[in-house]
C-alpha cells in the first residue's frame, strides 16, 4: 500500500452526490410532519401596532398561528452573540426568534404559521395580517453616526454600537517618520453567501429528546445553544447537519428559525420542518463584509514602510448575531499584510442600521483588509514612482524571519512571500505583458493587470488567543476526534469538525489510513451528529484540516501505538520494535513477521490467545487539540481583464493564482478550494452586492437582482502552489478554504484600475459594474469632474444605476446589452 | 382553490399517473409526491438551474414548470440518467474532475451538460461555459466542472 497523503484521490463524497443520492436537509420528511412559514415584515423599522391571525387559523390544514407575545415563554434566552471583550461595550439588543412590539429590519420574523403541508402554510402565512406604524429607518452607517440620525434602538440613545482597537509600536512616530503618505477611503460592500442550497431545518420530538436537522456548520455550537435557549439540558437535543450544500459562513449561524422549529416541535408533538426560500436567503440570512475602511500608510522615499493607521467603521445592522461585531476585528492579526511594518494603529467603530446583520462570509474580515492593504501599496508605489511589485519586495518580511512576531505582537508561523511572488512571475511575464497591453491600448482595447500579494490568518484557533482569556469570545477552538478501527480492519473516524463540500470524508481518510496502515477507501469519516462521536467547534474559518485534521493524526497515532503494542504481544517481539510499512505491522529487520491491521484488529476485539493484562480490549482512541497558534497561508495572484471602454463590461481573461498551504494532502481538493474562493471574489469585485434603498427596502431579494457569476464570466484559472510548512501542526498544514477569496478580490479591481488608467480613472468602488465603470470612464473623459460612481455604501442608489439588469442569473448587462 | 389535474406521463421510464393541484410544481411532485429528491431547489426564480431535468430529451427549470404541463411528457432525473447499474459518462467525469464539491447543484448541473453535448456533441470551452451558464455553482469556480464536461465529450459521442 502506498501512502495517500499528497495523492489527488478521487473524492469518497461523490458517487452519493453524481447519482442524486445525496442526503440534504430538505429531503429529510419525518412522520406526521408539518411545514412552518415565517410571517416577516415588509417594512425597515416600525412598532407593530397589531396582529390579526383569525383568517389565517380559520385556513385548511392550519395547526397553529403563534405571534412573538405567543411564545414569549417558550425560549428561557434570546438567540445569542459570544463576543465579550474585556473592557469594551457591546450594546446588544435582545434578539427573540419572533418579535414583539417593534421590526427593525425588512425580513425581521413577527410570526409563524404551522400546517400540515408547505403550500397550506404559504397560503395561511398571506392572511396573517399585521398593522406597522413605520419609524424612519437608516441605512448608511456613516450618516447613522451623524448627531440627528435616526436611531435603530431609541433605548442606547446612539447607532453606535461599539469601539474597538488594537496597535503596535508608536505609530503617531512612524507618520512622522514617514516622507510620503496615501490615503485613502475604501468601501468594502455587503455581500451574501449565497450558497445554493438554502438553509432548511427540521425539529422532531420523540420522548423528551429533540432532534434538530439543520443546513448548518455548527451542529455542536447549535446544540450548546439551543439547549440554553430551550432551558433543556444538552443531552435532550441532538443536531444532526446532514450533507449541506455549501455554507461561505452563511450557515456559521444559529438563526431564529432553528429555534423556532426546535419550539414548535415541543410545544406541538409532531415534527416540524422549516424551507427557507432564496428571498427569505437574501433578506435574513445574514450578509458579510460593509464596512467602510480608511487607511494611511506612510513610507520613506525609498519605499519603506514606517507606519499604518486604520479606522473600520463596520455597518453590522440590527441586531448582534453569534458573531456579528467580532467579524470586522477578525482579519486584524494580518491587517499589516505581508509586510514589516512597525507601527500599526488599528480602531473599529460598530454601527447600527435597520438592514439584516452582518456576520462571517468566506474570509470574514480578510478579503476586506487585503482589498484596502494591497491596493493601497498600490497608491504608494504609483506616489512614490516606484514599481507595484518591487515596493512589495522591499517591504516582504523575509524567509528567514519566521517565525516572525508583528507589531501587533502576533506571530506569523512561517513564510516565503518572496517565493511565492517569483513563482507567479515564472508563469506571467510582466515585460511581455506590458508590451502587449501598450500594443492593445493602440487598437483601443483596455487591458489590465493586477497583482495581490497576501496574507492570511486561520486555523481558527488557539483558545488563548481567540477565547475569554484572549480577545474574549465566550468559546474554545480546539477540535476533536475519534479513530476506532473495527473487528475486520475497517476505520470509522468521527471528527469535531463539520465539512459542507470541502471533501474531508476524503482527505481525513487518506491522513488517517496512512497513519491506520488502512487503505483510505476503508476509512469512513463520519461528521455533524452531536449524538455520535466526540464534542467539536465544528467547520469555519479554513480549520478543519490545521485544527480538525490534527486531532485525526494524534487519534490515529494511538491507534497505531496501541496495534503496535497488540501486534508485539502476538509476534513476541518489543513494541518498539514494531514498524508500520508498506501496509503491515513488522517486527523491524524481519519482515516476514508481519501483521496487517485487519489481523491486529481482529486480536484486539477477539483475541485469540490472552493479551498482556495492560492491553485494554478494543482499538479505538481519541484525542483533543488546541493549536499553540493560528497558521498563515500566503501567495501572490494575477488577475488580467479587458474593459470595453463602450459599455464598461469587465471580462476576466486570465487568472494565475500561487498559493501556499504548507505540504498537500490532496492536491485536487486544494485546487478546487482556490478556484471556488477566486470565483467567490471575482462575484464581490464585479458583480455581486446586496442593496438597499433609502427606505430600507432590499432590492437584491433574489438570483435575478443578485448576480452571481456564472461559467461564462470567469475565465480558467493557472494555479500553482509553493510548499512552507507550518511549524504549528505535525503535518505541517495551513488552511485552504478562504484563501481564494481573501487573495483575489484586490488582484480583480486593480486589474480593473490599470486598465482605465489611460483614461484617467483613479477612483473606482467594487462592485465594478458596466454602468459604473462607464460613469468613471464619463467623468474622467470630462475634465477631471468628480466621478458620478458614488463612493459610499450607496444604500440609496436604485438598481438600474447599479448596472445591474434582469437578465436572469447572469451579471449586469451593459447599457448597450454588450455582447459576453 | 385546489383545482387538481389529472397526469399521465413517464418519469426514468416509468409510468406515473396523478390527481395533482394545478398550482403545484412538476419539482415538488418529483421531490415529494415520488421521492427523487436528487432534483434540487436553489432559487425559486429560474436562475441557479439546481432543479435541471430533461423533459422530452430536452433540460428544463423544473421550478418553473407545473407539473401539468408535463403531462403526456417523458421525464429524466438524475436518477434516472444511467441506463442500468453504471455511471453515465458526465457523472464519472465530474468525479474524475472534481466537479463538485457540496454537490448540491450537481446533478442540475450534469442535466444541462448532459443536454448541452446532445444538442453540441464537440463544444469549444467557450460553448461550454456559455452552454452552463443557465446553471450556478458557488462551490467549483466552474474551473472544474468544464473540465469534466470536456472529458466526457469523447466518452458520451462513443457511449
Amino acid at each position: 500500500m502506498t501512502t495517500s497523503v499528497g495523492t489527488s484521490m478521487r473524492r469518497k463524497e461523490d458517487p452519493r452526490m453524481i447519482t442524486g443520492r445525496a442526503r440534504y436537509t430538505e429531503d429529510i420528511n419525518l412522520p406526521g410532519m408539518l411545514h412552518a412559514v415565517v410571517v416577516r415584515s415588509p417594512e425597515a423599522h416600525a412598532a407593530i401596532t397589531s396582529i390579526d391571525t383569525s383568517a389565517a387559523r380559520e385556513r385548511d390544514g392550519v395547526i397553529a398561528v403563534l405571534t412573538g407575545e405567543d411564545m414569549a415563554s417558550d425560549f428561557a434566552g434570546p438567540l445569542p452573540m459570544v463576543w465579550a471583550p474585556p473592557g469594551v461595550e457591546i450594546k446588544t439588543p435582545e434578539h427573540w426568534p419572533l418579535k414583539r412590539g417593534q421590526v427593525k429590519h425588512v425580513g425581521d420574523p413577527v410570526a409563524v404559521v404551522v400546517a400540515t403541508t408547505r403550500h397550506a402554510a404559504v397560503d395561511a402565512a398571506e392572511d396573517v395580517i399585521v398593522d406597522y406604524e413605520p419609524r424612519p429607518a437608516v441605512v448608511d452607517p456613516e450618516a447613522a453616526l451623524e448627531a440627528g440620525s435616526p436611531l435603530v434602538w431609541e433605548e442606547f440613545g446612539t447607532n453606535k454600537i461599539h469601539e474597538w482597537a488594537i496597535g503596535g509600536g508608536d505609530v503617531d512616530a512612524g507618520m512622522a517618520e514617514a516622507e510620503v503618505t496615501v490615503e485613502h477611503r475604501f468601501v468594502n460592500h455587503r455581500t451574501s453567501g449565497a450558497p445554493i442550497e438554502p438553509r432548511c431545518s427540521i425539529a422532531e420530538q420523540r420522548g423528551d429528546k429533540l432532534t434538530l436537522y439543520s443546513t448548518t456548520q455548527i451542529p455542536h455550537i447549535a446544540r450548546f445553544v439551543f439547549s440554553g435557549m430551550l432551558g433543556i439540558p444538552e443531552d435532550q437535543l441532538r443536531v444532526i447537519a446532514p450533507d449541506v450544500g455549501g455554507g461561505f459562513g452563511a450557515k456559521l449561524q444559529t438563526y431564529a428559525e432553528e429555534a423556532l422549529v426546535l419550539a414548535l416541535a415541543k410545544r406541538l408533538g409532531r415534527p416540524v420542518k422549516w424551507v427557507e426560500t432564496r428571498t427569505e436567503h437574501m433578506t435574513t440570512s445574514h450578509h458579510g463584509r460593509d464596512q467602510v475602511n480608511y487607511v494611511t500608510l506612510g513610507a520613506k522615499r525609498d519605499g519603506t514602510l514606517t507606519a499604518l493607521k486604520v479606522r473600520i467603521i463596520a455597518d453590522l445592522g440590527a441586531y448582534q448575531h453569534l458573531l456579528t461585531p467580532f467579524i470586522p476585528e477578525l482579519g486584524f492579526p494580518v491587517m499589516g499584510g505581508c509586510y514589516r511594518i512597525p507601527n500599526i494603529d488599528l480602531h473599529f467603530t460598530g454601527v447600527f442600521t435597520n438592514k439584516m446583520a452582518t456576520d462571517a462570509v468566506r474570509g470574514a474580515g480578510r478579503p476586506e483588509a487585503t482589498y484596502w492593504i494591497e491596493l493601497t501599496m498600490d497608491r504608494l508605489a504609483d506616489d512614490l514612482g516606484m514599481d507595484r511589485l518591487e515596493l512589495r519586495r522591499k517591504n516582504f518580511i523575509p524567509k528567514e524571519e519566521f517565525p516572525f512576531e508583528t507589531a501587533l505582537g502576533i506571530v506569523y508561523d512561517s513564510g516565503d512571500y518572496h517565493g511565492s511572488l517569483d513563482r507567479l512571475l515564472e508563469h506571467f511575464d510582466l515585460d511581455e505583458f506590458r508590451a502587449e497591453q501598450a500594443r492593445l491600448r493602440g487598437e483601443g482595447v483596455l487591458r489590465g493587470v493586477g497583482f495581490s500579494t497576501y496574507v492570511e490568518v486561520c486555523g481558527l484557533a488557539p483558545s488563548r488567543a481567540v477565547g475569554p482569556q484572549g480577545v474574549g469570545l465566550q468559546a474554545a477552538f480546539w477540535e476533536s476526534a475519534n479513530v476506532r478501527v473495527t473487528p475486520t480492519g475497517s476505520a470509522i473516524v468521527y471528527t469535531g469538525t463539520s465539512p459542507h463540500g470541502q471533501g474531508l470524508d476524503t482527505s481525513f481518510a487518506q491522513i488517517a489510513g496512512d497513519i491506520l496502515g488502512i487503505d483510505p477507501q476503508n476509512v469512513d469519516v463520519h461528521h455533524g451528529d452531536t449524538d455520535q462521536g466526540t464534542w467539536g467547534w465544528d467547520t469555519y474559518g479554513s480549520r478543519s484540516l490545521a485544527v480538525g485534521g490534527e486531532a485525526i493524526v494524534r487519534a490515529a497515532q494511538r491507534v497505531q501505538d496501541k496495534a503496535k503494542r497488540i501486534c508485539a504481544a502476538l509476534l513476541e517481539a518489543a513494541p518498539e520494535d514494531i514498524e508500520l510499512s508498506g501496509g503491515k505491522y513488522q517486527v523491524r529487520g524481519s519482515p516476514d513477521r508481519s501483521m496487517t491491521m485487519a489481523e491486529i484488529s481482529g486480536a484486539a476485539h477477539i483475541p485469540p490467545n490472552e493479551l498482556p493484562a495492560d492491553i485494554e480490549p478494543g482499538l479505538e482512541e481519541s484525542a483533543f487539540y488546541d493549536p499553540e497558534n493560528f497558521v498563515f497561508p500566503f501567495g501572490a495572484h494575477a488577475c488580467v481583464v479587458e474593459v470595453d471602454a463602450e459599455t464598461g463590461k469587465v471580462q476576466v481573461v486570465r487568472y494565475l493564482a500561487v498559493d501556499d498551504c504548507g505540504p498537500a494532502i490532496n492536491p485536487m481538493l486544494i485546487d478546487g478550494q482556490i478556484h471556488g474562493g477566486i470565483v467567490h471574489a471575482i462575484g464581490q469585485a464585479l458583480y455581486e452586492q446586496v442593496v438597499y434603498d433609502e427606505g430600507g427596502q432590499l432590492v437584491t431579494g433574489t438570483f435575478v437582482d443578485y448576480a452571481l457569476p456564472t461559467a461564462a464570466e470567469v475565465p480558467p484559472f493557472e494555479t500553482d502552489r509553493t510548499e512552507t510548512p507550518s511549524p504549528v501542526n505535525t503535518l505541517g498544514v495551513k488552511g485552504i478554504g478562504e484563501a481564494g477569496t481573501i487573495a483575489a478580490t484586490p488582484a480583480v479591481a486593480a486589474a480593473v484600475l490599470d486598465a482605465l488608467r489611460p483614461l484617467g480613472v483613479t477612483e473606482l468602488d467594487m462592485p465594478m459594474t458596466p454602468m459604473r465603470v462607464w460613469q468613471a470612464i464619463q467623468a474622467a473623459g470630462n475634465g477631471g469632474r468628480p466621478s458620478a460612481a458614488p463612493r459610499d455604501t450607496e444604500q440609496s442608489r436604485s438598481l438600474d444605476e447599479q448596472g445591474k439588469g434582469s437578465a436572469g442569473s447572469g451579471p449586469a448587462v451593459p447599457p448597450e446589452g454588450g455582447a459576453a | 382553490m385546489s383545482t387538481t389535474v389529472h397526469v399521465d406521463l413517464t418519469v426514468n421510464g416509468e409510468r406515473r399517473e396523478a390527481d395533482v393541484e394545478a398550482r403545484l410544481l412538476l419539482v415538488h411532485w418529483l421531490r415529494d409526491e415520488l421521492g427523487l429528491t436528487g432534483t434540487h431547489v436553489g432559487c425559486d426564480t429560474t436562475n441557479c438551474g439546481a432543479c435541471t431535468v430533461h423533459m422530452n430529451g430536452e433540460a428544463v427549470k423544473s421550478c418553473t414548470l407545473l407539473t401539468a404541463q408535463a403531462d403526456a411528457a417523458e421525464i429524466t432525473t438524475i436518477e434516472g440518467l444511467s441506463a442500468g447499474d453504471g455511471l453515465h459518462p458526465l457523472q464519472t467525469a465530474f468525479m474524475d474532475k472534481h466537479g463538485l464539491q457540496c454537490g448540491f447543484c450537481t446533478p442540475g448541473m450534469i442535466m444541462a451538460a448532459a443536454d448541452l453535448l446532445a444538442r453540441n456533441p464537440n463544444p469549444s470551452d467557450e460553448e461550454i461555459r456559455h452552454g452552463l451558464e443557465g446553471n450556478l455553482c458557488r462551490c467549483t469556480g466552474y474551473h472544474n466542472i468544464v473540465e469534466a464536461v470536456k472529458a466526457a465529450v469523447g466518452e458520451v459521442v462513443s457511449a
